[in-house]
């Protein structure tokens, strides 16, 4: 029986992810330990001594403590991260540098296939990053109670609704200048600003929408509500609906853009 | 050679490549027979690549008729390009991997077995001669050694129609030769190769039969050998001048042998006998500082159509 074609797309990224296999490990447990320890623990502690003391603030962050308000945000926004750097200079490595794509498409592999199988390699990899950080979340104490695990597959989504837009944006772009805009207006804004760091309700009023409408936020707050069991089906649903339309939507627009790049 | 009871491999038929206002392929007829060696002769830019493309099934067939292997690359492109071997003229090599790596990725990527291609990327890396770099990184071999590697990816899956696209473009004279005898065996195997060259020597060591393009358009076809002698005089006696005379010449240089071409550094005279030419010259009093005769290349024969030479 025939191999599906976006599986082989597959192979080949993972043959050439097990060289950087073992930095990846070391990277995607270093960054959470780091982030837990100086935010969770070190910050976290400050923010319990501020202004009307550990009652004031706990009351801000729905009754948890800092650590346990941040690590969900956190693996959220890592997720973010991780696919923002696999869908931006690997896909225009694909296209301008080594040019894989083009000698993957002088066989019966097709456009579609490449986007899938990339996809799904990315999708690995959010796999692998989301549960070493659950992991190290579990040894902070940071996540509390049996049905906090539901927060990896929500980060994984919101990873995939991240991953598939900025492929379309990596497919349209003749050289890497864009992606600085696109980390330094993108990215990081979306990093410091979408409810990882403090809740959105301290944003300035007229920030509060803007907030609401980025995918991130989306991700922060499902992983968040999952994580310490606040989570309502009617907020879980309206999340998983956002950020599976954002990935459609995505799909489509980089399947269209690869297509008239690779197509010519 | 083309055998008229076979159909062939590839046939075109006002075949044509828009990219938005600009024509780059300019409805060209022509037909591929199999096990029989066809090139696209002609200067950058002429068409020869988009042509490639559109036979690779990459790049859609803005008009015209186009069968490849007796399919449609509209809507067979998969199963086509299975049958496909392809030498694109930049290596797409993954870097990242190593050069049995290359191979056996690719492999993959027409579903072979496992088994079978272990085996044939040991076969092919003799093939090529790259047995000895069969672990190493791509990314530090010679320009002459990712084109055999590309060479030896083209051939993994055994295609029946191997396509070329300068294939020795950029390489030094002993890794073109090296390539030159690696095509040569397949072709005396039976695989039916097609080529774009800018190269003429390139085109008269390999090509059966060749098409000459120049802008989008072609301007003539045959054999290496018809081409020449429809186009060309049998001998070429070239002379270059001090620097400043050729221009001083005037009607001199008319009536020397049967054409008279004059290029920026030198001039060409077409004649049967070249030396006869140049016995003529030396009557009539010139002095080249240069003078040599040879016989007639399809240099000659791009520059009495097109007017302007290969490589400008």
């Amino acid at each position: 029986m025939a191999t599906p074609a976006s599986i082989l797309v597959l192979e080949h990224e993972l043959l050439k992810y097990r060289r950087a296999f073992r930095g990846t490990l070391v990277s995607s447990f270093l960054n959470p330990v780091l982030y837990l320890a100086a935010m969770g623990v070190g910050l976290g502690g400050y923010v319990a001594a501020g202004k009307g003391g550990a009652a004031a603030s706990a009351a801000l962050l729905g009754g948890v403590s800092y650590l346990a308000f941040l690590a969900p945000g956190l693996l959220a926004s890592t997720a973010m991260q991780t696919a923002a750097g696999e869908s931006t200079f690997p896909i225009m490595g694909g296209i301008l540098w080594d040019r894989t794509f083009l000698g993957m498409l002088a066989t019966p592999i097709g456009v579609v296939d490449i986007l899938v199988g990339k996809l799904l390699y990315i999708g690995l990899r959010l796999t692998l990053v989301t549960c070493i950080f659950f992991g190290v979340m579990i040894v902070f104490g940071a996540a509390t109670g049996p049905q906090a695990f539901l927060a990896v597959p929500a980060a994984i989504l919101t990873g995939l609704a991240f991953a598939t837009p900025i492929i379309g944006f990596s497919a349209s772009q003749k050289d890497p200048s864009g992606f600085n805009s696109l980390f330094r207006f993108g990215v990081i804004p979306l990093f410091l600003f979408s409810g990882t760091f403090f809740p959105v309700s301290q944003l300035p009023g007229f920030l509060q929408p803007v907030a609401f409408v980025t995918p991130l936020w989306h991700g922060v707050d499902l992983c968040r509500t999952l994580a310490l069991g606040t989570a309502t089906p009617v907020g879980v649903l309206v999340h998983v609906t956002y950020l599976v339309g954002v990935a459609a939507l995505g799909l489509v627009v980089a399947s269209i853009a690869l297509r008239r790049r690779l197509r010519q | 050679m083309a055998d008229p009871s076979t159909p062939p491999l590839i046939r075109a038929r006002a075949l044509t490549k828009l990219f938005g206002a600009f024509t780059a392929v300019d409805a060209i007829d022509f037909d591929v027979a199999p096990g029989e060696s066809f090139g696209f002769l002609g200067p950058n830019g002429a068409g020869k690549t988009s042509t490639m493309r559109m036979i690779a099934c990459v790049s859609p067939v803005s008009g015209g008729e186009l069968s490849v292997l007796g399919m449609d690359p509209r809507t067979d492109g998969p199963r086509i390009r299975a049958r496909l071997g392809v030498v694109p003229q930049q290596d797409t090599l993954d870097q990242e991997l190593t050069v049995s790596e290359n191979l056996a990725i690719y492999g993959r990527y027409f579903d072979l077995p496992r088994r079978v291609i272990r085996q044939r990327v040991a076969e092919l890396l003799d093939f090529v001669q790259l047995s000895e770099r069969a672990r190493d990184q791509v990314e530090p071999l010679s320009g002459g050694m990712k084109r055999r590697l590309t060479i030896a990816r083209s051939l993994i899956n055994e295609p029946d129609l191997l396509l070329l696209d300068e294939p020795t473009t950029g390489l030094d004279p002993q890794a073109r030769h090296l390539l030159w005898d690696r095509l040569y065996r397949l072709k005396q195997k039976g695989v039916t190769l097609v080529l774009t060259t800018h190269y003429m020597d390139e085109a008269e060591q390999l090509c059966d039969r060749l098409v000459v393009m120049d802008k989008a358009k072609i301007v003539a076809q045959g054999s290496p050998r018809q081409l020449i002698e429809q186009h060309s005089s049998r001998e070429v006696l070239e002379m270059r001048f001090p620097v400043g005379v050729q221009e001083t010449l005037g009607g001199l240089l008319e009536g020397l042998g049967d054409r008279v071409e004059r290029l920026p550094d030198r001039v060409l005279v077409y004649a049967a006998d070249g030396d006869a030419a140049a016995t003529a010259a030396h009557e009539r009093g010139l002095r080249p500082e240069m003078s040599l005769v040879r016989r007639s290349s399809l240099e000659d024969v791009f520059l009495r159509l097109t007017g302007h030479s290969l490589v400008d």
